[in-house]
């Protein structure tokens, strides 16, 4: 044996006993069980039995209502709007191809619609109602409550869809919501069950998904008896939800109509900036699109169209497109300078046309040179040569702190998509980006705007107010929510000499007003509006030594996506700035021919608050103002005093 | 004892076996199964098809199944105990590293003709093994800490594996049926007063640590606490289950609402209502006496095996048949104190009712041991 025997009859002792202190344990466990079992079904049956028959009392959600936009004024930018469609749920219908032959009958079904609510009637639970048709007819609706009784499991209900009444305005904005996708519900850590609503809308892109969290509001429940088939026989009681809040943005409809419409038939972008609040009266990007198509669902042709224009109508151009900024970059390589004592405000540098840096020759845009030019000058006309001899004695660290002072190369917290950072280069961004040494040509290059420096249309608005006031003033979009105002952008004094500033702006009212100036052609007349700007014109493209013997460099000579992108910023009135401006015109040309046209256009309606009267241009350009004043007035829907009336 | 001892004379052999099987057992198995193809009926509407005529063929082969195992000499059983522990655990290991994941978790593995779960195969063989084990182990080291160390890596090593899947059912399953196992065996009372206390205190833990960097649980864990702690909270979202399974069952009253006649289960307001939440359609349906009666069949299974197993001299015999009893009873009790609101959802079967292949088969062959073990008892 290999056990003594006691040690098995004591094992075997043991074990019984255990074995009968876990039977005793299990027999208390099913004793408990037994217990709740005449619990609740003895002693509580009746209530249980109650709440069994009022099972047949659904609990359903209510969707919340979206919060509304508005611009300053009050004007609609989105609502929502009744949308009534047919739903089916496969448990109830029974053979669902009769009853939606039967319902073919009374209601015109999309075969394309028709053909995925057939799908996801066979692949969804039997008891999810599918969407069979969208956005039908109040008449058709009618059609199918009355022969309910032959269309089993076929519901007709109502619900809100968005609409965006201006169409194309907002939409870089604005951006659009859609209906819930399983690729939005992976995104979402435990999703709300109010977001498996079927054909429930959520904000896409743009501000509708950037805020959508105070935009969708909270669900509420309402509790409704059903019969046997599921449907709805009366309402007991409704607990509401919470709407999503309403918001009145800064922009100004009227302004933003104009501003889209100004920038029609271009690839371009506009932003209107408020130099006291930081507001933005208007933010432009064109070509636009209508977010409308998006929220019922975009056609895959219609989408595609999109995505192959050349001018690309989807990116919000105003925030995300970075541009190198050309001679708008001028004021901060000026201001870096002139704050850091390289340079007095008299001192003259010699521009013959071309400077010799670093054995490689830097030319000037003016072939013949400017001939001795001090800052005054050199902003006003424009000179590059002067800016070569900033970048040397400055050097780019004390450029780039003073463009991100002025907002370049920084990322503004606005409830936009991919709102661009920029770039104010750095030694250490070059060194880690690009894995090389920065050179004194990039320094030259980085003065007049060019190289590795970008800037977004927005950017350059805020650089302009911020000259314009010396203050740091913030873009702000969001002006109320739900009546309750938001902190402006009016911002703190950036701490910039203010004699420095204020011959840095009077240069800059030199280029639209003085007869040498570079955008003297697309001044304002009026004298309580008169403007301060910069033209800028970012090269695309290298132009070759060979270009430049022969001469082809003039931009008409060139295809359009080759060209020169033209950039205008601007502040008026010049006294006392109101807004300031910021257009790009992609591959438009000059600065000075293609944007600032548009710009001073833009400043005038801005300020005078409509068509500005033709005696604010000069007197050459009225003929051509009235006719492009009356052409926009056709092209813009009508707007009332308040914008209100506009739907 | 080896079975050298047993007196081969009075151990039946060949088809004499069949008479020495455990009658009433069977009966009682094949009862509880017949139930369960009522039920599988009733939830499908009337009808054989999806569910009840498949959970007949698996019954079919599982009863096949257990008489086979039931056939082999008990020793045998034990002899392959560390074997059969080993390739569970090795096909564990291979669910983590190949598995299939569904819902959510990763527990199956694809073997050609099924799916096998082998958490589930190693609630037997752990059983098989801690029973082998304390069978070789002379009683008077029985409570030494080292060998009190051993059977407890072999328990936590697939316990491990499976909350690594994650299956938190499975694993409260297994841990529960080990230690009852060292219990019945003779380890020192002591041991598991520190580890019940040391529970209480990790319980506290897993409340303190919600939300913080060292979160002990996953999220949609904390979200079924909170449910079971209070489902009107979301009476739409994730304490719909309870809510409504016990609705279910209290509306069943006394003698329920009859065959096939439950609006809960009819009108789709229950959840798997052919798996984890079966008990419920059948609370519905034939009210308290129907549950009660179900629990008492499962209460007479518990008897016949502790009976048989108390009366069995060889070590090994009892300690597995009990060792399945208990298997058996948390399976039916954690499924009912789950659907009856006094347990949170973890997702475990009411067995030999519950629609299921893995748990079925694998319950089977656990009453197949045990009834090797009562045909093969030293006489």
């Amino acid at each position: 044996m290999r056990r003594p025997g006691r040690d098995t009859a004591e094992s075997q002792r043991r074990i019984t006993r255990r074995g009968l202190v876990i039977g005793g344990l299990q027999a208390g466990v099913m004793g408990v069980l037994a217990l709740r079992m005449r619990y609740m079904q003895v002693e509580q049956a009746d209530q249980f039995r109650l709440l069994a028959d009022e099972n047949r009392i659904n609990i359903q959600l209510i969707p919340p209502t979206r919060g509304r936009l508005f611009d300053r004024n009050g004007a609609v930018i989105a609502e929502n709007i009744p949308s009534y469609r047919i739903t089916m749920t496969r448990e109830q219908a029974g053979d669902v191809d009769a009853v939606i032959a039967r319902l073919a009958k009374l209601v015109e079904l999309d075969p394309d619609e028709l053909e995925r609510a057939r799908r996801d009637l066979r692949e969804l639970r039997g008891d999810t109602p599918v969407t069979v048709a969208d956005r039908v007819s109040w008449g058709a609706i009618s059609r199918v409550a009355v022969n309910a009784p032959a269309l089993p499991g076929v519901l007709p209900e109502v619900g809100l869809s968005r609409r965006y009444p201006a169409n194309s305005d907002y939409a870089h904005v604005v951006g659009y919501v859609g209906t819930v996708s399983d690729k939005d519900l992976e995104r979402i850590d435990a999703p709300e069950q109010l977001l498996r609503l079927p054909r429930f809308q959520i904000g896409k892109i743009g501000l509708e998904a950037k805020r959508e969290n105070l935009l969708r509001g909270s669900a509420g429940t309402r509790r409704v008896e059903v019969n046997a088939a599921g449907r709805v026989m009366r309402e007991l009681d409704r607990q509401e939800g919470q709407p999503g809040a309403d918001m009145q943005l800064t922009l100004d409809n009227a302004l933003q109509s104009y501003t889209n419409a100004r920038l029609e038939g271009e690839s371009a972008a506009a932003v209107v900036i408020d130099c006291d609040t930081g507001d933005l009266l208007a933010c432009a990007s064109a070509p636009s699109y209508d977010p409308n198509l998006f929220v019922r669902g975009i056609s895959v042709p219609d989408y595609r169209a999109l995505l192959d224009d050349p001018y690309r109508p989807l990116p919000n151009k105003a925030v995300q497109g970075i541009y190198p900024p050309g001679s708008t970059f001028k004021m901060v390589t000026a201001l870096a300078a002139l704050e850091d004592g390289q340079v007095a405000l008299d001192d003259t540098v010699y521009c013959p046309g071309y400077a010799e840096i670093s054995g490689r020759r830097f030319h000037c845009w003016k072939r013949g040179g400017h001939g001795n030019v001090d800052l005054h000058r050199s902003l006003r006309e424009s000179c590059d040569i002067y800016y070569y001899e900033m970048a040397l004695r400055t050097g780019i660290e004390k450029i780039s702190a003073m463009a991100e002072r002025l907002g370049l190369g920084v990322q503004f917290d606005l409830p936009m998509t991919s709102v661009a950072k920029g770039l104010a280069p750095t030694r250490e961004w070059k060194q880690a980006n690009r894995g090389q040494p920065w050179m004194i040509g990039d320094s030259v290059n980085t003065a007049i705007g060019q190289g590795f420096v970008l800037a977004s249309p927005l950017q350059l608005a805020v650089m302009t107010a911020r000259i314009a006031t010396s203050r740091a003033v913030t873009p702000r979009l969001i002006k109320s929510i739900d009546g309750v105002e938001q902190p402006t952008g009016h911002g703190d004094t950036l701490g910039l000499n203010e004699n420095l500033m204020r011959e840095v702006r009077k240069a800059m009212f030199a280029v639209s007003n003085s007869n040498r100036g570079t955008a003297y052609r697309s001044r304002i007349i009026d004298d309580a509006f008169r403007m301060a700007g910069k033209t800028g014109t970012s090269q695309v493209r290298n132009i070759t030594a060979g270009e430049r013997a022969s001469g082809v460099v003039n931009n008409r000579d060139l295809p359009w996506e080759r060209r020169d992108h033209a950039l205008f910023v601007n502040f008026a009135p010049f006294d006392a700035p109101k807004v300031a401006v910021a257009v790009v015109v992609e591959h438009g040309g000059g600065g000075s021919t293609a944007a600032a046209p548009i710009a001073r256009d833009i400043t005038l309606q801005a300020l005078y608050g409509e068509d500005p009267p033709l005696d604010a241009y000069p007197a050459a350009d009225r003929g051509r103002i009235k006719t492009l004043q009356e052409k926009l007035r056709r092209a813009r829907p009508k707007t009332g005093p308040d914008g209100k009336d506009r739907a | 004892m080896s079975y050298l001892e047993y007196t081969v004379k009075t151990t039946p052999t060949g088809p004499g076996k069949m008479l020495h099987l455990n009658w009433p057992l069977v009966v009682l198995l094949m009862a509880v199964a017949g139930v369960g193809f009522l039920m599988l009926y009733s939830v499908a509407g009337g009808s054989l098809s999806p569910w009840a005529e498949p959970q007949m063929k698996r019954f079919a082969l599982g009863f096949a199944i257990m008489l086979m195992v039931a056939m082999v000499p008990i020793w045998f059983w034990r002899n392959m105990s560390l074997l059969a522990y080993l390739i569970s655990v090795a096909l564990l290991i291979a669910v983590a590293l190949f598995g299939i994941e569904g819902k959510g978790a990763q527990r199956w593995i694809d073997i050609g003709f099924m799916r096998l779960q082998p958490s589930e195969l190693v609630k037997i063989t752990l059983v098989m093994l801690l029973a082998a084990y304390y069978d070789w182990l002379p009683m008077s080291r029985v409570s030494r800490p080292v060998w009190v160390a051993l059977p407890v890596a072999m328990i936590l090593f697939p316990v491990a594996l499976v909350l690594r899947q994650p299956d938190l059912g499975t694993s409260i399953l297994l841990l529960a049926a080990g230690g009852v196992m060292m219990f019945i065996a003779g380890v020192h009372w002591a041991y598991f007063a520190t580890v019940i206390a040391a529970v209480v205190g990790l319980v506290f833990a897993v409340f303190e640590s919600r939300g913080t960097t060292w979160q002990m649980l996953e999220n949609y864990q904390y979200r079924r606490i909170d449910t079971f702690l209070n489902p009107d909270n979301d009476p739409l979202g994730a304490g719909y289950h309870i809510t409504q399974s016990k609705i279910a069952l209290g509306s069943g009253g006394w003698t329920g609402r009859g065959f096939m006649q439950g609006t809960q289960s009819r009108l789709n307001f229950l959840p798997e209502k052919h798996t984890d939440f079966i008990f419920v359609t059948l609370a519905e349906e034939f009210g308290f006496v129907g549950a009660i009666s179900i629990l008492g069949l499962y209460t007479l299974i518990l008897v016949f095996c502790i009976s048989t197993a108390l009366s069995n001299r060889d070590r090994y015999s009892s300690l597995l048949t009990l060792g399945v009893a208990m298997t058996f009873f948390l399976f039916f009790s954690v499924n009912m104190a789950m659907v009856m609101g006094l347990m949170p959802v973890v997702g475990v079967p009411l067995p030999l009712i519950s629609y299921g292949g893995s748990a079925m088969l694998v319950l089977m062959v656990g009453f197949g041991l045990v009834q090797s073990a009562h045909i093969h008892k030293p006489r």
